[in-house]
């Protein structure tokens, strides 16, 4: 497996959006690298003291120099296994579930199964979903809307509003939580991180605590949602394929966890849902505020149901329909431990680190990938700093000097 | 996606190994077949370039453009074919097939420099010019006892090219 360790800090190179508003030009490696290689080429095609005494040239050596030029079978190899099977791609299966071996009683009772949740669950879930709505609807906004003045009431009221509205939703699957670790405080500069699996990450962690999150914005009956009820508890918002959005964002994180009064942050650095089997990069922007770091780690136990949103393949509103005709949700939420940034430690080391300890205390694989490749195609900056072209500078140094004269560039 | 091996009866599993010279075990065969229906994410029965693409790993080879021309488009059994060349039971004459379609990319069963260099500078890019890159050539294929203007054929390949290690496990669950 190439070790792109790059990857984290190219995520800005990353290219625009589309292949056609590629300019190859603008991706040519520095101007010092090409200058190393070339002063290496010149200077090999310039030995010309030990010409042909020392050219003890056997037929064999001959050979081996063409052979170098001519033996692409590393690079073929890594293509050929990036085809087969490649780490990124396997962030974002689902593994569809075995199906069970029928037999004369296991079917009856998967079929038996089947009614109860979608004849007698369903609807009980969707009436008490409803009921919370509705209760919900008629609190939050006479309370958003009468008490503008009395700014703390109102958040503190409109805080447990949307921490009961959270439950009502983790009701409405079965979500069996177990959290672990002390529940979070409200602190000025400190922010929260976890890996990310589908949007009721969020939910989950929000009936425990309410924090503003920082997520992309949607249309829809969750873009109305994002608007009212989210943007009093200071959620931020942010475009993924706008790439200048990001400076933006930035400052915002910034002012908010700066002030004492608001609510504490939350932050899922992957950038992306990905399977919950894996993590792939966190983006740095969370731990470059200056602030201390306190890592969530989830895991969801498939034994019902895969958690796991595949936003390419369903919409929101599909996923929580599979959610709410299943048995149950069951999850485990860790809290752990507050991380701050080491002497010496760069932005990306330190988000590796908290990346580290979210896999281990999840028990799920890392992958050296940034999650926006789900979007974008790597930009050819990667192609060239990884691929040098070595067999060139292995084969002359090894086969001596040229009959001819430099070349100058 | 379902359970897809049993999209595959074992008259077609049967079928497909005889194409690929029985390079590949039967359940490689379906591991490769869940993986292709894996990049086909439309069903079409091929995988688009743009499907190929959306591999990161793939998608920063600097030889993934030539591969692509070989690749897109095909269906199951010829994606196995191609890729057979790959597997640990592929003789050195396979590998060496391989190669040599990549470079021949006018499939005329002939090697010039001109396609060498080609490689070579999808390979070099912007790391050195065309006229080093031709000189370099130029020497060693002097040295090997070939001119500028020499064809090479797949023969000229198993000469020059040694024992080649080129293989890639499938992953089998």
């Amino acid at each position: 497996m190439p070790q792109l360790q790059n990857a984290a800090s190219l995520s800005g190179a990353v290219g625009g959006i589309g292949e056609k508003t590629r300019d190859p030009s603008l991706f040519q490696p520095s101007a010092s690298e090409v200058n190393l290689y070339q002063l290496h080429v010149e200077d090999l095609l310039s030995l010309n003291s030990h010409a042909e005494e020392d050219l003890t040239v056997t037929d064999l050596d001959n050979k081996l120099l063409l052979c170098d030029l001519l033996d692409i079978s590393p690079v073929l190899t890594e293509a050929a296994s990036a085809i087969i099977d490649d780490s990124f791609t396997r962030c974002f299966k689902s593994n569809t579930p075995e199906p069970w071996n029928w037999n004369l009683y296991l079917a009856p009772l998967w079929c038996l199964g089947v009614i109860f949740r979608y004849g007698i669950l369903f609807p009980i879930r969707v009436v008490l979903l409803a009921v919370g709505w509705i209760i919900f609807m008629a609190l939050f906004f006479p309370i958003h809307m009468a008490l503008k003045g009395h700014d703390t009431l109102r958040k503190q009221l409109e805080r447990g509003l949307v921490e009961f509205m959270c439950s009502v939703f983790v009701a409405s699957w079965t979500g069996v939580v177990n959290y672990h670790g002390p529940r979070p405080s409200r602190r000025a500069k400190q922010v929260f991180v976890a890996n990310h699996t589908s949007m009721i990450d969020f939910i989950i962690l929000e009936q425990m605590t309410a924090f503003a999150v920082i997520m992309q914005k949607y249309t829809g009956w969750v873009g109305f949602l994002q608007t009212t009820v989210l943007e009093s508890l200071g959620c931020i918002w942010f475009n993924r394929l706008e790439s200048k959005d990001r400076l933006v964002v930035v400052q915002k994180l910034k002012k908010h966890v700066e002030d004492p009064d608001s609510n504490p942050l939350l932050v899922f650095p992957e950038g992306t849902c990905v399977n919950n089997e894996y993590t792939v990069m966190f983006k740095k922007g969370a731990f470059e505020l200056g602030c201390t770091v306190c890592p969530i780690a989830i895991k969801y136990n498939k034994i019902f149901v895969d958690a796991f949103w595949n936003s390419k393949k369903q919409s929101f509103t599909m996923h929580l329909m599979r959610l709410m005709t299943s048995w149950a949700v069951v999850c485990d939420v860790w809290y752990l431990e507050p991380q701050t940034l080491h002497p010496g430690e760069t932005h990306i080391e330190f988000a590796g680190r908290v990346r580290d300890l979210i896999a281990k205390r999840a028990g799920i694989k890392k992958v050296p990938w940034d999650g926006y490749l789900k979007y974008y195609r790597p930009s050819p900056k990667l192609t060239e700093k990884k691929y040098t072209p070595a067999p060139f500078f292995i084969g002359l140094y090894a086969h001596g000097s040229p009959k001819e004269e430099a070349v100058t560039q | 996606m379902g359970n897809s091996s049993s999209l595959l009866t074992q008259y077609d599993l049967e079928d497909l190994q005889n194409h690929t010279n029985h390079l590949f075990s039967q359940r490689e065969i379906v591991s490769l077949y869940e993986r292709f229906c894996a990049l086909d994410r439309t069903g079409k029965g091929f995988i688009s370039a743009d499907e190929f693409m959306g591999v990161p790993e793939f998608a920063v080879n600097p030889l993934c453009q030539r591969l692509l021309k070989m690749l897109e488009g095909l269906n199951f059994k010829e994606f196995i074919a191609l890729l057979s060349a790959f597997s640990a039971r592929a003789t050195q004459q396979d590998k060496i097939n391989f190669i040599f379609r990549v470079y021949d990319t006018d499939a005329n069963g002939k090697v010039t420099a001109s396609d060498i260099l080609q490689v070579l500078r999808d390979l070099s890019g912007s790391f050195l010019s065309d006229k080093q890159r031709e000189l370099v050539l130029n020497q060693a294929l002097e040295q090997a006892g070939y001119t500028k203007d020499s064809a090479l054929t797949t023969e000229d390949f198993s000469k020059v090219l040694g024992n080649l290690k080129m293989e890639v496990e499938v992953p089998v669950d």
